[in-house]
């Protein structure tokens, strides 16, 4: 089975994708919406009881979300549809840093341990790992380095900012 | 040059460690061969036709006499006792054993070196001008900024997982020894009319299959917006390149098809959001930076020698090798020594760990401990007193380094092609060494000239094939290796693709259809120095196809 983790450790994983059959969500049960349909019923899927999460494929583009679109969300997701497809990254990004997304942050699909570091580093903040991950083993690659060259979302300001400092201290 | 603190340091240790047990998975199975295989091309690691081929990084290729020694240390201990300094300033071991270059890499690891985002579709090591900081034509030395593109590229991670491998080239001379045209993004270092340090951004050049001469996207950009500018054209890229196709997947693809001013749009978008932010370098990090590129203690020197000067009237063997391996320096009295890696009947670009050595012990010897790689696959000196300049050449003849061929027709530019790629298509060296075995005659090649030729064994063109004078392509047909020729490609200010000559030729024509050309050339120009590349320029490839191909043609 697939196993979803923080840094930390293990998270229970409350979410139902929408496959397009509504009948078959439970009722009031948190769910994980495609971006278009989000576009399409947006108020509908407002109406009813329980959290709803977006999932966006590496082709979506998450400059369309509004601040009322994100202050709706529970939680985001993008998919990776195969582990050497990087698109994801960038959205990550620019959904942290540009939209001020401040809630949960998931990488699905193809996510291995390898890349667990990079993800955390670009704003992932939740990681569902492909059925084959061993996710004690996983947890060991947010530790991967412990120095980071550049600015990005889980470390603002650059090596290069601090690091006379840190070196005199 | 550049020194690793504790914090470059920490980074390439733990790069070992996790290549370590990256490798340590897949050799126990954990890891499947196609998880494998970006993991492993990301830290430089081929699987080739007879074993894996290790690319060491060689930042801007500068590297320092220690750093030499550790490269022949390890080529003599996991390899074959050579190794092969590329195009992009790198160097390639072919010979180690997979289970073994862990090891190999922790020893590198001990003098700040790595293989670090040498292949794989990520940003490589930046590349630049070999006479940089010594040249007298240059602006500032842009080692600096190659150093801080560096430190930003490595690791990057928004950009490790790219559409297709990104190369950035940086130059700060009129003259362009780093080919910024056909680089992913070429940067030129110049200065705005008050006088303002910054960057003439070229983008979406390249080679390959689809040779394209970049586009200029932006005339001026300040230095200190340098890492924003970069990333927002990575981001455009990273989100919009195709990733369908291989052979469409470089940035020159997405350029084209979406046309440089839609392109230059979501650049712009990207970068008003992120201009001035945190990843703008300050002046106390380009101080720093620069800091370690401060010319090194010269001394006062008069600008003419004694000694120079009677050996070049005394020894013709001597002023031969002057005429072709001395360069100029920005500082009186010093010049900037080529060793040539073009011997004749040895492949282009490899040196033994002998010579590694003894290049390792010249440049402490007759300079400051530095050395740099060409993208023309040879080995500079950079700070030779003039005064020095015989006993020198009395040391690299010793060593086998004073081929005197420097930009004529035998210091040919080559991939290992089929010899040791596995893409390759057809074989280079061989190909090469019957070439240089034609022109052996060193009367004749000074006669001819300068002329840049290029040997790529397949479309991949790691021999730069379409910006040579003449340019050779290995085909496969049915089976069999065949040779396309082109002429009329350079590099530089004014890059041009090479034109394709006519139909293929077959190996052993090739020497041959070589010197047709040059003797076309030779009874073709107009003054003596004017070089092979001008007469091309001026009349067009049909004379050249009509000495070759017949009057059929």
């Amino acid at each position: 089975m697939s196993h979803l983790i923080n840094r930390t450790g293990a998270l229970p994983d409350s979410w139902v994708l929408f496959d397009g059959d509504a009948a078959k969500l439970p009722e009031g049960a948190d769910v994980l919406i495609p971006f278009d349909e989000w576009h399409e019923r947006a108020q509908a899927w407002l109406a009813r009881p329980g959290r709803i999460g977006l999932l966006l494929a590496p082709t979506d583009d998450p400059r369309r979300l509004s601040s009322d679109d994100l202050q709706a969300l529970s939680l985001i997701a993008i998919s990776f549809p195969k582990f050497t497809d990087g698109r994801a990254y960038s959205i990550a990004r620019i959904l942290r840093e540009r939209l001020g997304w401040q809630g949960e942050l998931r990488a699905v699909g193809d996510v291995l341990r390898d890349q667990l570091f990079l993800m955390a580093r670009c704003g992932f903040t939740s990681f569902a790992l492909r059925a084959d991950q061993n996710p004690l083993e996983a947890l060991k690659s947010f530790r991967s380095f412990s120095v980071r060259y550049q600015a990005c979302t889980e470390e603002p300001s650059p090596l290069f900012r601090r690091r006379r400092q840190l070196l005199a201290a | 040059m550049y020194r690793y603190d504790h914090y470059d340091q920490a980074l390439v240790d733990e790069r070992v460690e996790q290549f370590r047990d990256q490798t340590r998975r897949f050799l126990a199975g954990e890891l499947s061969e196609d998880e494998f295989k970006p993991l492993r091309l990301q830290n430089g690691l081929y699987v080739q036709k007879h074993a894996p081929m290790l690319r060491i990084a060689i930042p801007y290729g500068t590297l320092s006499s220690e750093q030499m020694r550790k490269l022949a240390d390890v080529a003599e201990r996991y390899d074959r006792g050579y190794g092969h300094f590329t195009t992009r300033q790198n160097l390639q071991l072919n010979w180690p054993e997979l289970a073994r270059v862990p090891d190999l890499l922790a020893e590198l690891a001990t003098v700040g070196m790595h293989g670090i985002q040498t292949s794989g579709n990520c940003v490589r090591n930046v590349t630049s001008d070999h006479f940089a900081g010594v040249a007298p034509d240059e602006l500032v030395d842009p080692r600096p900024y190659c150093e801080l593109l560096r430190q930003w590229s490595t690791f990057h991670p928004e950009f490790s997982f790219l559409p297709r491998k990104f190369k950035i080239a940086v130059s700060a001379s009129e003259g362009d020894r780093a080919a910024v045209q056909v680089h992913d993004i070429g940067l030129k270092v110049v200065r705005n009319s008050d006088g303002a340090l910054g960057f003439e951004v070229w983008v979406g050049g390249g080679l390959g299959r689809t040779p394209i001469i970049g586009r200029c996207l932006r005339a001026f950009l300040p230095e200190r917006q340098l890492l924003n500018y970069i990333e927002a054209i990575l981001r455009v890229y990273n989100r919009y390149g195709r990733r369908d196709n291989l052979y469409k997947a470089r940035i020159k693809i997405l350029v084209r098809e979406l046309g440089i001013e839609a392109f230059g749009k979501e650049v712009q978008a990207e970068f008003d959001a992120m201009q001035d932010g945190l990843a703008t370098l300050t002046d106390d990090e380009l101080a720093r930076v620069s800091a370690y590129f401060q010319a090194p203690p010269y001394r006062t020197l008069a600008a003419k020698s004694e000694a120079f000067e009677q050996a070049l009237s005394r020894r013709p063997g001597f002023s031969a090798w002057a005429a072709r391996c001395v360069h100029a320096h920005k500082v009186p009295g010093y010049t900037a020594v080529t060793l040539s890696l073009k011997a004749p009947g040895l492949a282009p670009g490899d040196a033994t760990v002998e010579q590694m050595r003894a290049v390792a012990d010249l440049a402490e010897d007759f300079g400051f401990g530095e050395i740099r790689v060409t993208h023309q696959q040879n080995l500079v000196l950079p700070d030779v007193e003039r005064d020095a300049l015989p006993a020198l050449h009395a040391r690299l003849k010793e060593a086998g380094l004073a081929t005197p061929n420097i930009g004529l027709l035998t210091d040919i530019i080559s991939c290992p092609g089929g010899d040791f790629c596995a893409l390759a298509n057809a074989v280079a060296i061989p190909v090469a060494n019957a070439i240089q075995q034609q022109f052996d005659d060193l009367d004749d090649l000074f006669d001819i000239g300068e002329i840049e030729l290029n040997i790529s064994g397949c479309i991949n063109s790691c021999g730069q094939h379409h910006i040579g004078h003449i340019g050779i392509l290995g085909v496969d047909k049915a089976g069999e290796e065949w040779y396309q020729v082109s002429i009329g490609g350079s590099q530089g200010p004014q890059t041009v693709i090479g034109r394709i000559l006519g139909p293929s030729f077959s190996r052993d024509e090739i020497p041959g259809v070589i010197d047709t050309l040059v003797r076309t050339y030779v009874a073709r120009r107009d003054r003596v120095d004017e070089r092979f590349i001008e007469v091309v320029t001026r009349l067009g490839l049909e004379p050249f196809k009509q000495a070759v191909y017949g009057a059929s043609a």
